[in-house]
């Protein structure tokens, strides 16, 4: 795991090349703490920031095949690196080193473009092929590993994170209002678009190449689910075969995942999926186990009680970090430098905080539960939806919509709705049932309201610019085809997840702090089997993970396996308005901090601010909106303002 | 006799839920719901309201759209609820 940089062309910079890509990659060195090298081409510079894991002595980069006229920079992991290098052997390839860095080089020189298929890992990767002058950018299936990349005066540049590419003359910060928009609808900029004008992501399953003579990006993987009707791929298959055909599949995902240099913990939230990564690693291998958890003052988030459920069942080490309002608060300017983009909830500070707490414990890489919930349907709102569908049936009963309050037990203030509120609510602007958002709708709708905040000026270039049309322009042909429930999985697997889960939650929360997070249920094999499973045996009724369960059953105590989905939440504003809240807050919601921003109305910010003072449990929308302006405007002032010249630390931190 | 409550509430509402400058008045008839000034937990905050600062107790059925759509709405029921007390 590392972080990369790079260019392709001629840069116009006073530095000499070696000291621009020096500072790239200065920039990113939390990322790879470890060694840091750069090297200048003809007509291409490559620059690496490492965190040794695999081959800790043979595997520098930039690596070279032994003529030097391929180059390859990565960042990421290659779980099937050993089976690969392998077969390439047979095939008559040398290695040098053991690393999985060079098993990519080979697979290259073999098969060009199309190595991406053959790698199962979370990576992305720049190869420079010096005798076809090409350059070739990949980014893994799932969006684990981040790619950026922009051009200044006909010369390509690209790195794992923004900050890197800030760092070369002309580049300079400005938000993106479209982005902006994105965010204050669907949580995220939406894909090739970032919050930074004119800096792009490559797309998660994409391949960028270049040449002196132009660039092509192509997409080389596609989620993808069987038609609703006809029998599907799986007609033929009982429950039981295919529970235990996904079994053996999560457990090579585990195996796989475990392969590393150095020792190996994992996440346990005391949550189903946490909880079936660590059972199976406990399977796997009989090794002592290192597990890490964040715990809540409030009983609304807290899940000590469950994690140490699990500590017990599985005898793991068990560390837990605490964390306070204030600790989110204090932590929130340092994780939007890390998420590089603006937010609407507080959930990634948490994790940085942990991730902060496994550095500190000496651990380079942890196993989490991340994905089965987009994989195996376990979000609510895929039984929302479901419910929405069933009501819209019969659209006269007053029975159906109770139905509703078993959705969100966990959400206090749902059970006190009637059932004509809660019918109000979850059919709001979500009655277009042919509409491919369906299922996001009323999601959509709660988050569009904050948008009422926007200034003038950026409502005045937006125009009439509609983000949930363009999401919709983005869907595969064939979506139309699928079931409503593979339709809304493929929303949250193939947006959300890349956009916001994996991304400011995930890869910049733990690199934060130089911290891989390995995904087992992101294995792209597991992720395409659970894909032809039929509907119902993911969600049956309105138990979600059905098949999943089913699966893992005898592994987890009972009490676990049948856990009902709490989804993982943190305090919100109240984290900002409380009277310990720290003093950047009133700094930067002040009229002038705002007013110099220009992305919001002065005036409605401080009556946000005064009513969330006073009353410290306000609505969804007001929660959303709270937090997603104190994070542009943090944002504004990390990287717009030129405020913050230092650049993030790569030092560990226990407490967030 | 009976206080009407109307301007009280109408001041919760311009205070909590309107925002902006631009938009200084709501009218009374206005669907607080349709036109995204209010969500639903909004509406929860709105019933905290008033079952604390205007005094009358909430039964979950009471919460539909008919009761808390509008300016009008709102105080209408919250009037009939104060007068049913106080009578």
């Amino acid at each position: 795991m590392c972080g990369i940089a790079g260019y392709l062309g001629t840069p116009v910079t006073p530095v000499p090349k070696a000291k621009l890509l020096e500072g790239m990659v200065g920039a990113i060195a939390h990322r790879g703490p470890d060694a840091r090298a750069t090297r200048v081409l003809p007509g291409v510079g490559l620059g690496h920031a490492r965190l040794s894991i695999i081959d800790i002595a043979g595997g520098a980069q930039p690596m070279a095949s032994a003529d030097e006229s391929i180059w390859l920079i990565f960042n990421g992991e290659i779980f099937n690196h050993i089976e690969l290098r392998q077969e390439l052997e047979q095939r008559g390839h040398a290695f040098r080193t053991s690393s999985d860095t060079e098993v990519i080089l080979n697979l290259y020189r073999e098969k060009g473009l199309d190595c991406v298929d053959d790698l199962n890992g979370d990576f992305s990767f720049a190869i420079w092929d010096a005798p076809k002058k090409r350059l070739m950018i990949a980014r893994d299936r799932m969006g684990v590993r981040p790619l950026f990349y922009t051009e200044r005066n006909g010369c390509l540049y690209f790195a794992s994170e923004v900050k890197a590419l800030l760092q070369v003359p002309g580049i300079e910060a400005e938000l993106d209002p479209f982005a902006l928009d994105q965010i204050f609808t669907v949580w995220f900029p939406l894909a090739p678009r970032t919050a930074f004008k004119g800096i792009h992501e490559l797309p998660p399953g994409h391949v960028l190449t270049a040449t002196p003579d132009g660039m092509n990006i192509r997409r080389y993987w596609q989620l993808d689910y069987p038609d609703a009707d006809g029998d599907g791929p799986f007609a033929d298959r009982s429950e039981a075969d295919l529970a235990e055909e996904l079994r053996a599949l999560l457990f090579d995902a585990t195996r796989i995942r475990l392969r590393s240099d150095v020792p190996v913990g994992a996440y346990l939230s005391g949550g189903l999926d946490s909880s079936i990564i660590t059972a199976a690693i406990k399977q796997i291998t009989p090794e002592a186990l290192r597990t890490f958890s964040v715990t809540f003052e409030s009983g609304e988030f807290d899940e000590r009680e469950q994690q140490q459920e699990m500590v017990a069942a599985l005898k793991t080490r068990h560390e837990e970090l605490m964390c306070t309002q204030s600790d989110i608060a204090d932590a929130f300017p340092l994780v939007i430098r890390h998420t590089e983009a603006p937010v609407l909830r507080t959930a990634p500070a948490p994790l940085f905080g942990l991730s902060g707490l496994v550095r500190m414990a000496g651990f380079k890489v942890v196993l989490t539960g991340e994905g089965a919930d987009e994989v195996f349907a376990g979000y609510d709102i895929f039984k929302e939806a479901k419910l929405r569908r069933f009501c819209a049936r019969q659209p006269e009963s007053r029975f159906r919509p109770l139905l509703y309050r078993r959705l969100y037990p966990y959400l206090p203030q749902l059970q006190n709705q009637s059932q004509a509120s809660l019918a109000a609510f979850f059919s709001a602007g979500g009655n277009a049932l042919d509409d491919p958002l369906y299922s996001h709708l009323p999601r959509f709708r709660t988050t569009s309201g904050t948008k009422l905040f926007l200034s003038h000026e950026v409502r005045r270039e937006l125009g009439d610019y509609d983000a949930l049309a363009e999401m919709r322009d983005r869907l595969p042909d064939d979506f139309r085809r699928w079931h409503p429930l593979s339709q809304s999985q493929y929303l949250e697997a193939a947006f959300l997840l890349p956009g916001y889960i994996l991304s400011s939650q995930g890869d910049r929360m733990s690199m934060a702090h130089s911290v891989e997070g390995r995904y087992p249920f992101l294995d792209h094999r597991l992720v395409e089997f659970a894909a032809r499973i039929p509907p119902q045996m993911k969600l049956r009724a309105l138990r979600e993970k059905h098949i999943l369960r089913k699966a893992v059953e005898d592994i987890l105590p009972q009490s676990i396996s049948n856990r009902p989905k709490q989804p993982y939440r943190a305090p919100d504003s109240q984290c900002f308005t409380a009277a310990a809240a720290p003093a950047y807050v009133e700094e930067r919601l002040s009229r002038t901090a705002i007013e110099e921003g220009g992305y919001f109305d002065a005036g409605a910010v401080e009556k946000l601010l005064a009513k969330c003072r006073k009353r410290p449990t306000v609505g969804t929308r007001d929660n959303m909106a709270m937090v997603g302006i104190i994070s542009t405007q943090l944002w504004h002032q990390a990287f717009a303002e030129k405020a913050g010249t230092e650049r993030p630390s790569a030092e560990p931190r226990a407490v967030a | 006799m009976q206080v009407d409550v109307r301007s009280d509430i109408r001041e919760f509402i311009v205070d909590n839920f309107l925002f902006r400058e631009d938009r200084e008045t709501v009218s009374d008839t206005e669907s607080l719901l349709e036109n995204g000034l209010m969500d639903s937990t909004g509406v929860l905050e709105l019933v905290a309201f008033l079952e604390s600062d205007i005094g009358i107790e909430i039964q979950d059925a009471e919460i539909v759209p008919e009761n808390f759509d509008s300016i009008e709405n709102i105080s209408n029921y919250a009037n009939s609820k104060l007068s049913k007390n106080g009578g």
